[in-house]
């Protein structure tokens, strides 16, 4: 299966050195940016460059890689990127987060709690929380120096003075360490205290803007909010249509073009373990309903 | 208490000392020397080209002078020297006891950005974290600048100059500095506007007890707004003196014709 023509898990083994370089210079200083070499791969921008870049430096053949795309093992870019490692790496595949060693994401933090010597690796589009804000990269890189960030506050202010809360639903703003204000990338402010004080190691890469950046395990992340107006996860008031938890983060499926939907996790793998595991939800599909008819006549 | 008081106000808030600057062959700034008291509004005039802005830019901190120091009474009563100052003290200095109103508000606010957003930006750099308070100090801003408090919310890209400029002008006073930098605060504005900024400036001054050095081509801003008067030319500070003495009885040939050049009444 392995194609010859690549080296292990696709890069050369300089590059792989020069990104476990810029990694390790992550780990040491949480929440900071650090810039590297980013290379072409073979895929857009936009499609997890970063992501993939930093996966494969920090693969070995032991590993096994599980990834998933806003929570889904099975969406095109979860699939490609699952199959191009499988390719170029020979390891192992898994959609079971417990089983998997290193996690590939996008927008998403698993529904199952991470333990040690997991490692997360995010895809990151924008990795400056101060962007929008502040348009001038030298600028910025002067703030988060001097730990200027009233300006991330500013932003807050302006969701609350415009909708009245803070709107502000994914790409929260997050302190990391007590220092550096970070970008958790594009996952809904639901996942934001899941990153806090972490048994895995959380990697993020943006291929596109060349920055590497790192929670280390067991580090604390505080996401930025006001006194009167603090931090608040956003959930739909809803169980999963499919297995009816009633704490996990939800994805909308329009189901018909009069108005009907339904809500299910978006965590495509703690859903099914969780149906296999008995539970339903009110539109489940037919074998969970017998079983739990069976049981109830039984 | 009050014998207090009379000691600060004894002892200078900003010393220049024999400030140069030069820009590879030309000289921009030849040798000025001055000092600033707490309270006292010093304008600086000129022609274009006369050194102005780069003295200005020097006594702000955000140009190195090529030789001369400026030093600051800091809010500890301890005198230092802007050059000795670490870039984050400097920046710290910048947003909170002093301000810095920009010809261009462009420059001075964020566009883009609600106007409650651009006061309270340096409340909250100082590390206010509660929403309330926030908005009511910026509400009670904007209302002593005269911008109804109704337009809070509204992007200053939708305000006019004359409002922009008073926008400006709250986001620097914010913080209650004790001394403001003026570049042509009123310059690009119409003659009426001109006039309520200037009155809004000068109860805000009187009132705030802020000392201001303002840099102006415009005589009757100086004549309106300040206690002191330099006359530059040419990078030199030419005659200096307090404003009514120097506008009614000018003593160098450059003031003369300066003086002369406005229109009578």
């Amino acid at each position: 299966m392995n194609a010859p023509a690549y080296n292990f898990a696709y890069l050369d083994e300089q590059t792989k050195r020069m990104i476990r370089r810029a990694i390790l210079k992550a780990i040491a200083i949480p929440g900071y940016q650090v810039p590297f070499a980013s290379r072409e791969m073979p895929m857009p921008y936009g499609w997890g460059t970063g992501g993939v870049q930093v996966t494969a430096a920090i693969l070995g053949p032991q590993d096994v890689l599980k990834v998933i795309d806003q929570g889904s093992d099975d969406t095109t870019n979860a699939i490609s990127i699952r199959k191009f490692f499988a390719k170029t790496a020979g390891v192992a595949t898994t959609t079971a987060t417990d089983e998997a060693t290193v996690i590939q994401t996008r927008h998403r933090i698993p529904e199952t709690a991470l333990r040690a010597n997991q490692v997360l690796v995010y895809q990151v589009p924008i990795p400056e929380p101060l962007r929008f804000l502040e348009p001038r990269e030298t600028e910025t890189r002067r703030m988060h120096a001097l730990a200027e960030y009233g300006l991330m506050h500013v932003k807050l202010y302006e969701d609350i003075a415009r909708f009245g809360h803070i709107a502000t639903a994914y790409a929260y703003p997050v302190k990391v360490n007590a220092r550096y204000v970070m970008d958790p990338s594009p996952t809904p402010k639901f996942d934001n205290p899941k990153m806090d004080n972490c048994p895995a190691l959380q990697l993020f890469g943006a291929g596109r803007e060349k920055r590497i950046y790192a929670i280390p395990p067991y580090t604390q992340v505080v996401s930025l909010d006001f006194e009167d107006h603090p931090f608040e996860p956003y959930r739909f008031n809803a169980p999963c249509a499919l297995c009816g938890a009633e704490n996990s983060y939800l994805d909308e499926i329009v189901t018909d073009d009069k108005g009907g939907r339904m809500f299910v996790c978006s965590d495509t793998d703690y859903c099914e373990g969780r149906q296999a595991a008995g539970h339903h939800g009110s539109l489940s599909a037919a074998p969970y309903k017998e079983k739990a008819q069976e049981a109830s006549n039984g | 208490m009050a014998d207090q008081n009379l000691v600060e106000n004894d002892e200078p808030l900003l010393v220049a000392k024999s400030l140069s600057k030069s820009f590879g062959r030309i000289k921009a700034c030849r040798d000025v020397s001055f000092s600033l008291y707490p309270g006292e509004v010093l304008a600086i005039v000129g022609e274009s080209g006369s050194g102005k802005s780069t003295l200005l830019q020097m006594l702000s901190g955000q140009l190195a002078p090529s030789a001369g120091h400026v030093s600051y009474r800091m809010r500890d009563g301890i005198t230092r020297d802007l050059a000795t100052l670490g870039e984050a003290e400097r920046r710290f200095l910048f947003r909170t006891d002093w301000g810095f109103v920009h010809q261009d508000p462009a420059q001075g606010l964020r566009m883009a950005v609600s106007a409650g957003a651009n006061v309270g930006e340096r409340l909250m750099a100082v590390g206010w974290n509660h929403y309330g308070r926030i908005r009511d100090t910026a509400s009670d801003w904007l209302t002593r600048v005269e911008i109804d408090t109704a337009r809070i919310d509204d992007a200053p890209r939708t305000y006019s100059g004359g409002m922009r400029q008073r926008l400006q002008i709250a986001r620097n006073l914010v913080t209650e500095p004790r001394l403001v930098f003026m570049d042509e605060p009123t310059g690009g504005l119409d003659v009426s506007v001109q006039a309520r900024l200037l009155d809004l400036l000068r109860s805000l001054v009187a009132e705030l007890n802020l000392a201001v050095i303002i840099v102006t081509h415009d005589l009757a801003v100086a004549r309106l707004l300040s206690h002191r008067v330099m006359v530059m030319k040419g990078g030199r500070v030419i005659e200096t003196g307090l404003t009514d003495q120097v506008l009614d009885d000018p003593r160098e040939p450059y003031t003369q014709l300066l003086v002369s050049s406005i229109l009578p009444p």
